[in-house]
């Protein structure tokens, strides 16, 4: 079970009060797009063994989305951070560099 | 004006190893916006006639009292027949400002667990750390009960104020009832 913080109401608890929404991150191609461009966003998911970047939502606490790294594998969470942004924040990605050398070359 | 009745017709659950009951019509006017911003704060202040609370707090005074309820949402509490008072005045005085006020009273339902086991019949239900010192008065977590969302507040010691959406309220009497049952003491939270 995961242990959650969530970034916008400082809440800690367990997964169940939360929900998952998928990975993160996914450049929203649009009108314009190519065929491929469009399956890219709409189908093609990482679906990594390890780290790994969601979207989740304080489903049944404050309604807010936020973003989440953790651990596919041994689901340890990593971090939490806000929605609003299009990357994770650099010293949450040195954190996950120490825990888990070359998870780049994998992701 | 038709008779206002609350969900559960102010049921109480008595036989247990804490008293259930449902606390009858209360006025609820949820307001969204910037809570940082002076004119918020002031009506806020103003209609529910307790300060602004800090983050995962509520205030409550009397039938008064005001719960936070995210970045950007409390929830006003007042006697049932204010309620629309109340509102129209938060109306006027946020109309120049980016601000949503709605009355939510008869969408609600509201609880009270009573008794020395009011904690242990409430962490049966929400997956929260209601342990004296995690979860102290005046502290105020939305959450889920069971299956349903729902909020509480320890308005005392021994005392928890529940608040859930009307369509569930019968759903949550019932879950309490049977977290409640006797002989159904846990007893970690025994101090």
């Amino acid at each position: 079970m995961l242990i959650v913080s969530c970034p916008c109401c400082g809440v800690t608890a367990e997964e169940t009060e939360f929900h998952a929404h998928g990975e993160a991150h996914i450049t929203r191609h649009a009108m314009d797009a190519s065929d491929e461009q469009m399956e890219t966003y709409l189908f093609m998911r990482k679906n990594p063994k390890g780290v790994h970047f969601e979207r989740w939502r304080h489903q049944n606490g404050c309604g807010k989305w936020f973003h989440m790294a953790r651990d596919t594998a041994t689901l340890e969470v990593f971090g939490t951070y806000s929605a609003q942004t299009l990357a994770p924040p650099e010293d949450l990605l040195a954190e996950i560099d120490a825990k888990r050398p070359g998870w780049r070359d994998r992701a | 004006m038709s008779e206002a009745i609350s969900a559960l017709k102010n049921a109480s659950f008595e036989t247990g190893i804490a008293q259930i009951r449902e606390m009858g019509a209360v006025g609820m006017i949820t307001l969204r916006g910037d809570l940082s911003a002076k004119p918020l704060q002031k009506a806020a202040v103003a209609a529910a006639g307790v300060n602004l609370p800090d983050p995962r707090q509520c205030q409550t005074q009397g039938q008064g009292g005001m719960a936070w309820m995210s970045p950007d949402e409390l929830l006003i509490l007042c006697a049932y027949e204010d309620a629309h008072a109340k509102l129209a005045d938060l109306q006027e005085k946020l109309a120049k400002y980016h601000a949503l006020a709605v009355n939510v009273s008869d969408a609600r339902a509201m609880f009270e667990i009573r008794g020395p086991h009011a904690r242990g019949v409430l962490a049966k239900l929400a997956p929260v750390d209601l342990s004296p010192a995690a979860f102290t008065t005046g502290m105020f977590r939305r959450t889920r009960i069971a299956q349903v969302p729902a909020a509480f507040w320890l308005h005392k010691e021994d005392v928890f104020h529940v608040v859930c959406f009307r369509s569930v309220a019968q759903y949550v009497f019932d879950v309490l009832s049977i977290a409640a049952q006797s002989g159904s003491e846990v007893g970690v939270f025994q101090r």
